[in-house]
């Protein structure tokens, strides 16, 4: 099976690698899949609470090239976005952009479900933290 | 500098021998004859050459001539052995006996007689992939007809001790038939010594044509019978009917024959490439597991290429992505279309995460120290490529349990 040009793009120079500090209030984690089936993703979005804009993405995965490819292509398309915008991208877009053959469609709905997650995880921290300190 | 790309994938398949390409080329144009043409020199020819492999091979196991039947590969002869015998000893009973790990041809071929009436048993094996002889005696029954267990394994290279299943099977009464693809040629073979009733053997895992291949049926104590799954003009003594491929025959005997008269000086310098290869890389990566007998602890057990690695918290597939020049294969489900991991890891017990993880490396006659050498560097620069992005090294290093963590499996 060959890989598309993006695909292996990606893998070669990820984009975003990196962890943010889960503890911190304004960073939403996302983690997803099972080492079982060969592929989990850990997205991180740092969000400005204010705005709703996502300042910063950085991201881990273990699995193939497609999910690596997936991940990183996610962080370099929502940096920039609003929660909202974000939340609405549709595994579709990642397949069409990297080229990814039927048999690797499960990784751009992984990496969709870790941009759904991250945002989650992000608005639950925000509503269980002080008033004042969201000012 | 080093010539890429590398294959070390020959537990696949092997280059072949162009000592073998040299013996095979005249009996494609010049003597292309039928070898059962038996009424002009044509036909004499492709008999005589047809002859000489035939004692060349026999000679080579310590079989009779007449005991070997030549076949299109070691799946075909699985299936003549394996269904042969569960038709041909019907009456007798309906029970076989074969491993988990056993090879896809010959555990569909049990497969296809299960929803045929017989009743298989599948045993489990230790962690290491061997047989335990005690379970076996326990399965054998009045009804068991024929215990079917590999030499060597194909992906983790673990030998059995055929020897001893062989002697068992003798004395229960039970025909023994062994998948020796992997084994023949590489390691001794030796059907008397081993008590082997059936066995099968394929041409391009050892440096010969792919399309050929042979089935060992021994012809005294016991006298094994089989029913042919072919039907036609009864060659092969009735058992495989169908022209002979005598181009592909004289290559598979010739192949055999260097294997066995370079197997030392082939063994000891493959060996020493793939014990250099797992030390690498235990001297220069942590959490990395060898599936089957460790190689410098039981040399004996093992097939002298083959080394069978998991690279923990790094994707097989993703690996290989990482040293696209160096032809490997992976455990991983990803590189199959059935999105499931070995079956044959999963048998020893290894977790889908780590078979995930499993590379395996076949080392055979044509590489090099150098390539060798250049794999370890390349892999082990991937894996830590790799590792820098995995959020399961992450975890792990940070002293997380990855197995308490509730992952949404999907």
């Amino acid at each position: 099976m060959a890989y598309s040009e993006k695909v292996i793009d990606h893998y070669q120079h990820p984009r975003n690698v990196g962890t943010l500090d889960p503890k911190d209030a304004n960073v939403g984690t996302g983690l997803v899949g099972a080492p079982e089936c060969g592929d989990v993703m850990r997205l991180q979005l740092k969000i400005n609470p204010e705005t709703g804009v996502i300042e910063d993405a950085k991201f881990k995965t273990f699995g193939c090239g497609s999910a690596i490819a997936s991940s990183s292509f996610a962080t370099e398309m929502i940096k920039g976005k609003t929660v909202d915008e974000a939340y609405a991208i549709k595994n579709t877009t990642i397949v069409q952009e990297l080229n990814l053959p039927p048999v690797k469609i499960h990784c751009s709905v992984l990496a969709e479900d870790a941009i759904k997650a991250a945002i989650e995880d992000f608005k639950k921290k925000q509503a269980t933290v002080p008033v004042e300190s969201m000012a | 500098m080093v010539k890429l790309p590398i294959y070390l994938d020959n537990n696949a398949t092997t280059q072949m021998d162009e000592r073998v390409f040299e013996a095979m080329k005249p009996y494609f144009i010049e003597y292309f004859g039928n070898a059962a043409s038996r009424n002009h020199s044509f036909g004499w020819k492709a008999e005589e050459a047809v002859d000489w492999a035939r004692e060349t091979i026999a000679r080579s196991i310590h079989a009779d001539p007449k005991e070997i039947v030549f076949t299109s590969g070691a799946t075909e002869s699985d299936n003549l052995a394996i269904k042969g015998i569960a038709e041909m000893y019907a009456s007798k009973g309906d029970h076989m006996i074969t491993l988990t790990t056993e090879h896809k041809a010959v555990l569909d071929t049990c497969k296809a007689l299960e929803r045929k009436g017989h009743r298989v048993t599948y045993m489990q094996v230790s962690k290491e992939g061997f047989v335990d002889l005690d379970m076996l005696r326990d399965a054998i029954t009045d009804k068991t007809v024929l215990v079917t267990i590999m030499h060597a394994n194909n992906e983790i290279g673990v030998i059995q001790d055929i020897e001893a299943i062989g002697k068992l099977c003798h004395e229960k009464g039970v025909i023994f038939h062994t998948d020796s693809t992997q084994s023949v040629g590489k390691i001794p073979f030796d059907v008397q010594k081993m008590n082997v009733d059936l066995a099968s053997i394929s041409g391009h895992k050892i440096y010969g044509p792919k399309g050929v291949g042979a089935l060992y049926v021994r012809k005294k104590s016991p006298r094994v019978k089989l029913a042919s799954q072919m039907d036609g003009g009864g060659h092969e003594r009735g058992m495989r009917s169908g022209t002979l491929n005598v181009p592909g025959i004289v290559g598979l005997a010739k192949a055999l024959e260097i294997c066995i008269s370079d197997m030392a000086s082939d063994t000891k310098r493959i060996q020493s490439m793939r014990d250099k290869m797992w030390m690498d890389f235990q001297a220069e990566l942590d959490e990395i597991y060898i599936n089957g007998p460790d190689p410098l602890d039981k040399p004996e057990w093992r097939l002298p290429g083959n080394l069978n690695v998991s690279f923990a918290f790094v994707e097989g597939e993703a690996l290989m992505m990482g040293i696209k020049d160096i032809a490997v294969s992976s455990g991983s489900a990803c590189t199959s279309a059935s999105l499931e991991p070995s079956y044959v890891l999963k048998a020893l017990g290894v977790g889908e995460d780590l078979a995930h993880t499993s590379i395996r490396f076949g080392i055979g006659r044509f590489n090099t120290q150098e390539e060798c050498d250049y794999t370890v560097r390349q892999v082990v620069e991937a894996v830590r490529h790799l590792r820098e992005m995995s959020p399961l090294y992450e975890m792990a290093k940070a002293g997380i349990d990855l197995k308490k963590i509730e992952w949404a499996a999907h």
